[in-house]
């Protein structure tokens, strides 16, 4: 039990280490660099819960393909060395939004942490541990027979805001030369080169 | 207190004999690629040191540990050192779950598979890291190129082993091979372990696949402002990387540590050495397609990856759940 312990302090400890880098380092890519530490912790920690399944999720979702994606951005958008100005100097427009995102998130975490306190059988969801079926196994189990449905909605949610991403940033370029792999593979040596006698002083007109 | 540490020894112990004969094997494979790449060219291949050679990588590390490391002005200084760390450790950090026999494994653990898959998806941050923090243009663009195929063909790989885990039923290693026992999946899910092969390529960056140190292109795209041990350490994180993909090709496909048919002459070669054996066939192909194959253009590279394995692969998931279900063969799991 000692060593459990010692392990989810070490591992929260670094959670909440990192997701505060996050916010105040300077650099935006160490920041990513903060939020995969923070990502990679919480997984280990859902690991020490028992929650296996759930735990390498997160490291293939959200390390493995999100983060990737946001270094990316950041790193394109070359934004790398943040100016302090939104604390000092012109006043910020993102200070209020801020504000109220994290009120509104504080609020939700307080009504389901308060239900857990008043309201016991909220919690009894967790009473579903079966002693030799693996985690895997029993989200297997339910997931596409219980709650098939919001399985599916939400798969579609996704596709949808997949296929929304792709419309907004679609756009057709014209005078753009696009590779057709089948023309390319089926030239010829007698379809492609012309052999034209240059006459001297004359030059020859390529058609293009 | 005393047990804790006798626990903790015996651990220690066990991850040294793993970790050991990895590191030594990833030497021997590295002869072992450029043997075969002389060999198909017509050339001798290092054969100089040592017994057939086999002892140039380690004269090559060794060259490699005492040359100077050389650190860009411009350079982001900790992210460019951790870069070569993160991955080497990755590679050798996913050999945990590798069972090379029944009972020799160092982790058994319930989703071995999922902890491979997660442990391979995070390899594109060695190689980010290390193009990002040399701030050079060759080492960027090759970092920026390698995110994107290793993050598009992790998708296929992702898929195909789904094909395994439904036949399956578990997502445990060991689980895995004793499925195995009665026909290796490399007959039923031939194609699968095709496309499983050349994802593997292009997740390793490996010719025809290697783009992002695309030599011609981008100088030795991430590697570029590498220099010394920091240079071996990517390199041979590359090869313990290879050494896995081909370790987990073994054991989805080609029936891990069981011997080829279980009678008497087959059946009295120790199981690691089957283990052992199609890890190194599998290399062998590496290094064979090394050879053979030319190098694929960018485009031709995401196209092969989103429009045809990518498919592909989903169509066989569909056909492979549809015949397992139609068959009453499904899985039942122990529950």
């Amino acid at each position: 039990m000692l060593t459990h312990s010692i392990f989810f302090y070490f591992f929260s400890v670094i959670a909440i280490f990192s997701s505060l880098m996050v916010i105040t380092s300077r650099n935006t890519v160490n920041s990513v660099f903060f939020l995969i530490l923070d990502f990679i912790s919480v997984g280990c920690l859902f690991i020490m819960v028992g929650a296996e399944f759930l735990g390498m999720i997160i490291l293939i979702v959200y390390v493995g393909a999100v983060a990737v994606l946001f270094l990316f951005v950041v790193m394109m958008l070359n934004v790398a060395e943040q100016k302090q100005s939104w604390f000092i100097g012109k006043k910020s427009t993102h200070i209020p939004i801020g504000l109220i995102v994290s009120v509104l998130i504080l609020l939700e975490l307080l009504v389901v942490v308060g239900g857990w306190k008043y309201k016991d059988d909220l919690m009894s969801s967790n009473t579903l541990y079966i002693s030799d079926v693996s985690n895997t196994h029993q989200l297997g189990l339910v997931m596409y027979t219980d709650y098939i449905l919001y399985f599916q909605l939400s798969g579609v949610i996704l596709l949808l805001s997949m296929i929304g991403a792709i419309l907004l940033t679609f756009r057709q370029r014209k005078g753009l030369k696009k590779q057709s792999y089948f023309n390319q593979i089926s030239r010829n040596p007698s379809s492609s080169i012309e052999l034209i006698e240059v006459k001297s002083n004359q030059g020859v007109k390529i058609d293009d | 207190m005393f047990e804790y540490l006798l626990v903790l020894g015996q651990e220690v112990y066990k991850i040294l004999f793993m970790l050991v004969p990895i590191l030594v094997s990833v030497a021997m494979v590295v002869w072992l690629d450029r043997r075969v790449w002389g060999l198909v060219q017509k050339r001798k291949g290092p054969n100089v040191v040592g017994p057939f050679g086999l002892l140039q990588t380690l004269a090559d590390a060794l060259k490699y540990i005492f040359k100077e490391i050389i650190i860009p002005a411009s350079a982001n200084k900790a992210v460019f050192i951790l870069a070569p760390i993160v991955t080497m450790t990755l590679a050798l950090v996913a050999w945990a779950v590798i069972p090379m026999s029944e009972d020799f494994v160092l982790s058994d653990i319930n989703v071995g598979v999922l902890y491979l898959f997660a442990v391979s998806s995070l390899g594109v941050y060695g190689i980010i890291m290390g193009g990002w923090a040399s701030n050079s243009k060759y080492p960027f663009l090759g970092a920026i190129r390698s995110a994107a195929q290793m993050v598009s063909y992790e998708v296929s790989i992702g898929i195909i082993i789904i094909n395994v885990l439904l036949c399956v039923g578990s997502l445990n290693l060991k689980d895995i091979v004793l499925a195995q026992k009665e026909l290796w999946y490399v007959i039923p899910l031939f194609p699968m372990f095709v496309i499983f092969f050349i994802s593997a390529l292009a997740e390793t960056n490996r010719p025809p696949f290697d783009l992002p140190e695309a030599e011609a292109e981008l100088v030795a795209g991430y590697q570029t402002e590498y220099s010394g041990m920091m240079y071996a350490m990517f390199w041979l994180g590359e090869y313990a990387n290879i050494l896995l993909m081909c370790a987990i090709g073994a054991i989805l496909f080609l029936g891990g540590w069981l011997p080829i048919i279980d009678i008497f002459p087959f059946n009295l070669v120790p199981a690691p050495i089957w283990m052992i054996l199609k890890i190194i066939f599998l290399f062998f192909l590496f290094a064979l397609v090394k050879a053979i194959v030319p190098r694929y253009r960018y485009d031709q590279l995401m196209r092969l990856g989103w429009k045809i394995l990518l498919p592909f692969s989903l169509i066989y998931l569909v056909l492979t759940a549809s015949f397992l279900f139609y068959f009453d063969k499904l899985p039942k799991g122990n529950f």
